[in-house]
């Protein structure tokens, strides 16, 4: 029997000053974008031997601008989307206002984190990227800065779980429904990921930077970081999986399959995502072989989830495909509605997603990642997840979002489409330059342009960044062309929308194993074993630590 | 075919797919002796150039065909720059960073660590071909990290 994936499937408006404090933090998400995007262009055209970077405003280092380029990008933009996103998908999931002060406090930690970050970066006092590896040392406002973004994540998390609980008391022995299951868990995992960041950064990089403390355990930073650094990664993904599980089949007219398995990838996100950090610490002295080995094996764990992902949604989208009448094996792929932006971002996102999880099995792949650790290939690799999945993701996301935030309809349909497809193309020929410099030993993080061991064969490689990087620019540029003209020029829409959300070919069960699933209490408890067994031995054996380095600021 | 089925056919696949990768890449480090460095010891950054073997940084036969390289990391070189060994030699890289973090590279081999002030990094690979090869730093370690690098010549054997 097929079961809609939230509580009321008949309607369910939400307070207008809550549908004010979402709108304003999607707002606050494409703005931090907007910004990455412009030093993006700076970034790419570097490897193409062009630099525009000295004519931006207070730019002084390329370092400066590939800083800014990370943490507007990757921390701004996805935490305040995020909070948006799953804020707005739990209240609808549970027909549940959510509590407007955690709201709005969310929302100003966010901006708060963001001046603070900006201002260290604006002035050049944080030039150390955005995994700010000590003994780099920034000014304490960065530090502080990036805290309080992670901290605006932990109070939506709170407003989540707090309206869950109080569904839960109201609906006793109701399975949870599965927008508000998965959208809560993206929340339950990364409240258990980040702790790792913040324990670096209030315990060990506030007080050194404030002077409080001469030294700093470098090792232990990177250690912190990337118990938090990696799942980061899903933190950014989920909500992308989000609109893909829950809302893309409703684009594409078809359903989602099954309840149970969408919760099983959920969990097992849950479960596998932090127990694997070491795998961004394969070329680490000081980690023990056989402790990477664990992380390696989880790693290829987690990648499972993904692979029952991508028969679930291919699956949906087929159900949709062959409504609208089409017979072929795998023509019927041709038949998707390609002219609803929402849905061609989205697709192009999985499209590009694909490469980027096979690029992604290489790097976790142990030894194997000895080839192409801290090459060109890593951004090459990572533009195709976070950069298109995720960025490309919420793009066509915003294609009903911000209509639904603002109550206008969608200006520029065509310009929208276009969109999707220059930033999808550019994505590629960026990811093809930067993948094949890397595998010819190209440096990340480098100023190419200015290396004395230039090399012949990172030529094209650099040309095909620049291009690429390029073309992302402009399909970046229409789409807030397309935003701002839906925010203010969109005609006004009449009567009451809703946002779309698919229903389940096979509703959640009410008996055996599946029912399980929506105890986070042991979940969170088994997820809390894995990280010991992951994480414990590493500790044990290696604290107190080694805190004898002293801050540098080389930049 | 149910989906049921074609759903728990995909993924039967996929599991298998998985484990078959994962038991190559650990054949190939625990079989074959590919390996990443490991736990080599702490040692205080400020002292590097008083604790042996760093106080002698360069390279050394310890037997015949194998060689350590002892080698430091700073802002922004290696010590030393330019290393020279014998086609077809074992040799180990001993190598630890005096002030940031920085990163070793040996272009078109699988010698690729991080240089992490505090900790001694430990890598083995056999040179079997003659050649000259390009070392880079590839962690961002401030504004001149791009001027970072070092060569390798791997002489031919008479
Ligand atoms: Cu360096």
């Amino acid at each position: 029997m097929s079961t809609p994936v939230v509580a009321s499937p008949e309607g369910f408006e939400l307070p207008e000053g809550q549908r004010r404090v979402i709108r304003w933090m999607i707002y606050l998400a494409f703005f931090a974008l907007s910004i990455g995007i412009l030093n993006g262009l700076g970034q790419a055209l570097n490897y193409a031997r062009i630099d525009i970077l000295q004519y931006f405003p207070r730019m002084r280092t390329y370092h400066q601008g590939l800083t800014v380029h990370g943490v507007v990008n990757a921390i701004v933009f996805t935490f305040a989307f995020s909070n948006g996103f799953l804020a707005l998908t739990t209240a609808r999931a549970l027909a549940r206002p959510l509590n407007g002060g955690l709201l709005w406090a969310a929302f100003g930690s966010m901006v708060m984190g963001f001046l603070l970050a900006a201002f260290a970066m604006a002035t050049g006092r944080a030039s150390v990227l955005y995994t700010f590896y000590p003994p780099l040392m920034a000014h304490w406002s960065y530090y502080l800065g990036l805290a309080l973004l992670v901290v605006s994540t932990w109070i939506i998390a709170v407003a989540l779980f707090v309206a869950l609980a109080g569904w839960r008391g109201e609906n006793p022995r109701q399975r949870i429904p599965l927008l508000a299951f998965i959208s809560t868990a993206t929340y339950a995992m990364w409240c258990l990921a980040s702790i790792g960041i913040a324990v670096e950064v209030v315990a060990l990089l506030l007080p050194w930077s404030l002077g409080l403390v001469e030294n700093v355990d470098p090792l232990l930073s990177r250690t912190l970081f990337w118990y938090s650094g990696h799942p980061i990664v899903y933190f950014w993904l989920l909500p992308a999986y989000v609109s893909w599980y829950a809302m893309v089949p409703k684009h594409a007219g078809g359903e989602l399959f099954s309840d149970s398995l969408t919760r099983v990838v959920f969990v097992l996100f849950l479960l596998l995502s932090i127990p694997t950090g070491f795998h961004h610490q394969y070329a680490d002295p000081g980690i023990a072989t056989g402790m990477k080995a664990v992380h390696a094996t989880l790693t290829f764990g987690v990648f499972f989830s993904s692979l029952i992902t991508a028969f679930s949604i291919m699956y949906a989208l087929e159900i949709g495909a062959r409504r609208r009448g089409e017979k072929g094996l795998v023509s019927w792929f041709l038949k998707l509605d390609w002219k609803n932006p929402a849905l061609l971002a989205q697709i192009l996102a999985m499209l590009t997603f694909t490469l980027g999880g096979i690029t992604r099995l290489i790097n976790a792949s142990y030894n194997l990642n000895q080839v192409i650790h801290n090459t060109a290939w890593i951004p090459g690799h990572f533009h195709m997840t976070v950069g298109s999945a995720v960025t490309l993701s919420f793009m066509g996301i915003a294609y009903w979002l911000v209509p639904y935030l603002t109550r206008r309809e969608l200006v520029g349909r065509g310009l929208a489409r276009a969109q999707a497809w220059l930033y999808a193309l550019g994505v590629l020929i960026m990811a093809r330059g930067l993948i094949s410099g890397g595998l010819n030993g190209m440096p990340r993080r480098t100023l190419i342009m200015e290396a004395p061991y230039d090399d012949a064969t990172w030529r094209l490689a650099g040309m095909l960044t620049g291009l690429g990087g390029t073309l992302m620019f402009v399909g970046g540029m229409l789409f807030f062309f397309v935003l701002v003209g839906t925010a203010l020029f969109g005609k006004k829409m009449m009567g009451t929308v809703d946002i779309p959300f698919t229903v389940t070919h096979e509703g959640p069960a009410t008996t055996g194993w599946a029912v399980k699933l929506d105890r986070y209490r042991y979940w969170v408890l088994a997820t809390i074993i894995l990280i010991l067994i992951a994480y414990g031995p590493f500790l044990v054996s290696y604290l107190p630590g080694n805190f004898t380095s002293p801050g540098y600021q080389l930049f | 075919m149910t989906p049921a089925k074609i759903e728990r056919i995909f993924l039967t696949l996929s599991a298998s797919m998985l484990l078959v990768f994962l038991g190559a890449f650990f054949y190939s480090a625990f079989g074959m002796g590919m390996h990443l460095p490991g736990w080599g010891g702490t040692i205080d950054p400020a002292a590097v150039r008083a604790t042996p073997p760093f106080d002698q940084p360069g390279v050394r036969e310890v037997a015949p065909g194998r060689y350590e390289v002892v080698m430091l990391g700073m802002a922004w070189a290696y010590q030393p720059s330019e290393i020279r060994v014998p086609a077809g030699s074992e040799v180990t890289f001993i190598a630890t960073a005096t002030d940031v973090v920085h990163g070793l590279h040996i272009e078109g081999t699988r010698v690729n660590f991080m240089l992490i002030p505090g900790q001694i990094a430990r890598l083995t690979y056999t040179f079997e071909e003659p050649g000259e090869h390009r070392i880079v730093c590839h962690e961002y370690c401030g504004v001149g990290h791009h001027l970072m690098h070092g060569t390798i010549i791997v002489e031919g054997v008479e």
